[in-house]
């Protein structure tokens, strides 16, 4: 995906809005406006199950982070020798990459991880040497499969970025380095890794995002994150508009927290020059 | 059982004991959904892009709400709450036009919802690439005398398209993966029949590698279509990239 | 830009009528998406079959309403029947308390009991002291999620929660669940298939708990549509009577699934 596309579909750091920005005359009426819309919301709707559920929503939202930082961060050690083997390696380590990224990208998140969980996860316990070893109750279980799904698609859509990036760092960097006469790891350590990543941020950013917003499909194998224990009020209430409503909200502000937490994070990253 | 449930291939026969037909049924509902949905995003997203980049101030306000909701909240959970509420806002819409309550389809319902998701994404790729056309050559329309409309026909939609289509051409390929997350409101598209088909037989694995190939092939034919495209809308453009 | 919204309006309600072939009269009668047999099922050729859909039949032929199965996902069909995208539940919905604080329903159109199914070989009894320590699978908005968090949570038991019935079957087959408590019906057709002999057996049935139980599955409708509830109510009692209930019930079972 091009670094526009995900600035499309996720919401970046570039979209934050100044403090300034919010003292203009119309602003403030449509806030106003938008105010007596949440009071009306607060008011005329049901919300007398929350206090119930807030423990439980403060433990779904936990999951769902854990979801979103484990597999984003294994997603990223993955899509670094993904994103490498396809610029620089031999043909069959690039072919298999590229297969990879091609197979995870053209087909659904949600059929995936189906696959893995009741395709794979069926096929298991018939064999019985899986059933006896140590691995056994974890696979019983249903968070691998989900952390193994994500972490295969951040994996593939993070790798063709890193793809890019690598094949975009300037040669001539590349060969100061050699000139330097620093060995291929030390000069991948200190020169191409870092440049590469430095490039590939903005879109790290996005693709992060991205991975948030597909954290809630778990919850259709059991996995107990925020958007199950939404699905559980509304099965428990039969209320439809108030949990949901709440549930978007509670992902804005996640996104709001992560996308600020970036900003913060890439300004401490000297750049220099354009 | 395992080396059975791998090899019936039987069971993917177009005929009756064999559910390929079934899942074809439902390949060909997400196609429609896909494309359904995608043309109301495009629809949606050149009035979006045009709103944010000549609207007032209210209005690009209002549209830089609704593409930040979209972009921030999960497809899933914004398929949940358009499909149980927009059909009922749309009922409401048309009562205030004193227009009676229309029945709506699971397939219309569908290709609302991905319409509404994709418009914000489209308005934000269309923003960009009509943004990118160079100011000179609409300024040189309005010279001739043009009308805003034969400006929008005649230079910025076909100026434009050279840097839209790779976005757009994502966001296609984004709308036929997401068709798969009405699975979960019980749409008979291509996942809720595998996962029925993959249930009634207990041949999981086979029915979703059988659909995993179906998203792969519409997802390599749909690139073939776009590279043609793209090399069709870039020609006379130096190459760049 | 008013009549801009008209005209939008109009052509969007004529792009969305054109869509729906069924006249606005046909009923649409929702049930869960998923394989629920002896119930509910899709076969090969996509069509729904079971011994509900006949009833379905029955029933609609009986009160002359023209009805059109409509597969929903289970876990949102209370709203989809009170935001109208379907007219009538016919998907084994037992009449509880809870759901008739929001929706209505018609006389129950049977009853059977509750059941637990566990691992073959695997010595458990379907009461709570029995399964301390073990993980049992039920599905969402059931009664049987109801009564096993009554029941079998608070003895500690893990109670596993499944959008749908047959997920929580195949769990239980790959070994991720000790047992799954559901319908009797529903679990003795599982045990027939090759998968559910292979795997599990019959543990027995639930103690009673009629107020959560409740009395038996009816037709759930919208609050308030009376007119429709007699229809049904009169259907019901009819195909009973006239024996065409019985008729097709036999091909399915070999007792009265109506009950006491």
């Amino acid at each position: 995906m091009t670094d526009e596309t995900t600035h499309a579909v996720a919401f970046t750091p570039e979209d934050l809005p100044t403090a300034k920005s919010f003292f203009v005359p119309h602003r403030i009426v449509m806030m106003l406006v938008f105010a007596a819309f949440v009071v009306a919301v607060a008011v005329f709707m049901r919300w007398d199950w929350l206090p119930r559920y807030l423990p439980r929503l403060g433990w779904g939202i936990l999951v769902s982070l854990v979801m979103l930082f484990s597999t984003a961060i294994l997603g990223f050690l993955l899509a670094v020798p993904i994103g490498l083997v396809q610029v620089t390696g031999p043909w069959f380590l690039k072919l298999p990459a590229k297969i990879f990224c091609t197979v995870i990208r053209g087909t659904p998140l949600l059929l995936q991880l189906w696959l893995l969980y009741y395709g794979l996860g069926s096929l298991f316990p018939q064999f019985p040497a899986i059933r006896q070893s140590f691995l056994w109750p974890y696979l019983r279980e249903a968070w691998p499969y989900g952390v193994a799904a994500l972490t295969i698609s951040f994996a593939a859509y993070e790798g063709e970025v890193m793809r890019g990036a690598f094949a975009g760092v300037p040669p001539g960097e590349l060969e100061a380095a050699k000139a330097y006469g620093m060995g291929r790891w030390a000069m991948f350590r200190r020169i191409w890794l870092p440049r590469a990543i430095h490039r590939a941020l903005p879109t790290l950013n996005g693709e992060t995002v991205l991975q948030l917003k597909s954290t809630p499909l778990v919850a259709t194998v059991t996995v107990v994150d925020v958007y199950a224990v939404i699905s559980k009020v509304r099965q428990e209430t039969f209320l439809t508009y108030e949990p949901l409503l709440l549930l978007a909200l509670i992902y804005m502000c996640l996104t709001g927290i992560l996308v600020v937490a970036f900003r913060t994070f890439e300004n401490r990253i000297p750049t220099r020059g354009a | 059982m395992a080396a059975d449930s791998l090899i019936n291939w039987g069971l993917l026969s177009l005929n009756a004991p064999g559910w390929g037909g079934v899942l074809l049924q439902g390949f060909f509902n997400s196609i429609q959904i896909a494309v359904g949905g995608f043309t109301l995003g495009l629809a949606l997203g050149i009035g979006g892009a045009f709103g944010k980049l000549y609207g007032g101030p209210v209005l690009r306000d209002l549209l830089e709400c609704y593409t930040t909701v979209v972009r921030a909240v999960p497809e899933l959970v914004l398929i949940l709450l358009l499909y149980y509420a927009g059909t009922d806002l749309l009922n409401q819409v048309l009562a205030l036009f004193s227009i009676g309550p229309v029945d709506i389809s699971g397939l219309m319902a569908g290709i609302f919802v991905i319409g509404v998701v994709q418009g914000a994404y489209s308005t934000e790729v269309l923003r960009g690439a009509i943004k990118a056309v160079p100011a000179g050559q609409i300024e040189a329309a309005r010279a001739y005398g043009m009308s805003p409309t034969k400006v929008l026909r005649r230079i910025t939609l076909p100026a434009m398209l050279p840097y839209a289509i790779p976005g757009l051409s994502n966001l296609w390929l984004i709308a036929t993966k997401d068709t798969a997350l009405l699975a979960v409101v019980g749409f008979s598209e291509l996942t809720l029949v595998t996962r029925q088909a993959a249930g009634t037989t207990k041949a999981y694995l086979l029915f979703f590698l059988a659909a995993g190939a179906l998203y792969l092939a519409l997802t390599l034919v749909s690139n073939v279509f776009i590279g043609m495209l793209e090399r069709h809308a870039r020609r006379g453009f130096a190459e760049s990239r | 830009m008013k009549k801009a919204l008209k005209v939008l309006a109009v052509a969007a309600a004529i792009a969305v009528s054109g869509g729906v072939a069924a006249s606005a009269e046909a009923l649409k009668v929702g049930v869960a998406a998923e394989p629920y047999p002896p119930f509910t099922a899709p076969d090969a050729s996509g069509n729904w079959e079971g011994w509900e859909v006949e009833f379905m039949n029955a029933m609609c032929a009986e009160a002359k309403l023209e009805c059109v199965l409509t597969p929903v996902a289970w876990d949102g069909i209370i709203p989809a029947l009170t935001s109208k995208k379907i007219d009538m539940i016919i998907s084994s919905m037992s009449i509880t308390d809870e759901r008739l604080k929001t929706i209505d329903f018609s006389d129950k159109y049977y009853n059977t009991p509750t059941g637990i199914i566990g691992t073959k070989g695997v010595d458990i009894k379907s009461t709570p002291e029995s399964l301390n320590g073990k993980t049992l699978g039920v599905q969402v908005s059931t009664v049987h999620q109801a009564y096993a968090a009554k029941h079998f949570a608070p003895a500690g038991v893990e109670v596993k929660e499944y959008q749908t019935q047959d997920e929580a079957n195949n769990d239980l087959a790959a070994g991720r669940l000790d047992a799954v408590q559901a319908d009797a019906i529903a679990l003795k057709a599982f045990l027939a298939t090759d998968q559910g002999k292979e795997c599990c057996d019959y543990k027995g049935d639930v103690a009673e708990d009629v107020a959560v139980i409740g009395p038996g599955v009816g037709v759930g409708l919208r609050k308030g549509e009376t007119e429709l509830k007699d229809k049904v109510n009169a259907a019901i009692k009819a195909i009973r009577d006239n024996g065409s209930y019985d008729t097709f019930s036999k091909k399915y079972f070999d007792f009265d699934i109506y009950g006491e």
